[in-house]
């Protein structure tokens, strides 16, 4: 069977789609379960935190780099929350340190 | 209120330039992906405009190359991009009771990662313009990263993808971080969490998971423990920031 690309792609954009807008179009009251709110205030974090970690380590050429983007991210956003800044020096430290360690021999 | 709504629109655009930069190197592989998987230029950048989604995406490409079913492809898209009902969950909340259903309806279309992330920082409730900045740059970022990754492979340097690839990560440092210095308890959580998903990315079992199914799996225990322990009395709306 030849399957069609375009059918594919309405496919996934309609579940995906579905399922990012569905808990946010039925619920529109504020809960008031204290456990349920408790919760959902520590998702955020949780979830981004998960995520981070460790796959910024292997998001890059090597996990040394990785390791000093995170160091870096960790430091730069605990003194600055701006978005730009932490993300840009995440990124200079590792086009730096991929640039340098292979000169000290470290990678 | 109208020059309320445009500074706040302002700042949305001004966080959502560093998710556009993020998003320009993460497509830029994806794309290589779709091309691998045999979708045109055309193709990968209209999947990109439609699902803003990377492990969906990548799910799905993966999957259109083994020329998967129809339904193969609706159950594996799902189960790929299942952590977004959570964050829709709390993102519900993070909304007013009076906030407009196309609102919410345009909304949903763009909650990624890093938009949940950047709208969840903000304080009380949610203006859905501060959303619409947000998107206006990362949206195009996205699919016009995707469409350049499958047609020019692998043009930019890989150290400049490598460096650029880290940036997603910087910016959910930074919208978990500074929180830490006024609420003492999400610090432990966020070293609890690193500890946790680090084991469950080399522990046996666990970590022949996928990646989407492990965050829910860790997002529900972990954010249910602290839940449990550290139970919080939040103000309407607002999530963190509390002064």
């Amino acid at each position: 069977m030849k399957n069609n690309t375009y059918i594919y792609l309405l496919i996934m954009a309609l579940v995906t789609y579905l399922i990012r807008v569905l808990p946010l179009t039925i619920i529109k009251k504020q809960i008031k379960n204290k456990f349920i709110r408790s919760f959902l205030y520590y998702v955020p974090y949780v979830t981004l935190a998960v995520m981070t970690f460790p796959a910024i380590i292997t998001a890059t050429q090597s996990p040394a780099s990785g390791i000093i983007a995170f160091l870096t991210g960790l430091l730069v956003a605990f003194f600055d929350a701006n978005l730009f800044k932490v993300a840009v020096s995440c990124c200079v430290s590792v086009f730096i340190s991929e640039l340098v360690l292979p000169m000290i021999g470290l990678i | 209120m109208k020059e309320i709504n445009r500074k706040v629109f302002i700042k949305g655009i001004y966080d959502g330039i560093p998710i556009a930069l993020g998003y320009f190197a993460v497509s830029f592989s994806l794309g290589i992906t779709a091309q691998n998987a045999g979708l045109t230029p055309i193709q990968a950048m209209i999947a990109s405009l439609l699902c803003n989604a990377s492990a969906g995406e990548y799910a799905g490409f993966t999957s259109i190359a083994t020329k998967a079913t129809y339904m193969e492809i609706a159950i594996i898209t799902m189960i790929a991009n299942l952590r977004y009902l959570l964050m829709s969950f709390a993102m519900s909340q993070k909304f007013s009771p009076k906030t407009k259903l196309l609102h919410r309806l345009i909304i949903g279309f763009d909650l990624t990662d890093e938009i949940f992330g950047i709208s969840m920082s903000q304080k009380g409730f949610l203006n859905p313009v501060y959303v619409y900045g947000a998107m206006l740059f990362s949206i195009p970022g996205w699919a016009i990263g995707t469409g350049i990754g499958a047609l020019a492979g692998n043009l930019l340097p890989p150290n400049v993808v490598s460096a650029l690839s880290v940036a997603l990560y910087g910016m959910f440092l930074a919208i978990i971080i500074p929180p830490c210095r006024k609420d003492k308890i999400i610090a432990p959580v966020i070293a609890v969490c690193f500890v946790l998903s680090y084991l469950s990315s080399i522990l046996p079992v666990i970590s022949n998971l996928s990646e989407g199914t492990r965050i829910i799996i860790l997002t529900v225990l972990i954010s249910s423990v602290a839940a449990i322990i550290f139970p919080k009395d939040t103000e309407e709306g607002d999530y963190e920031n509390e002064e």
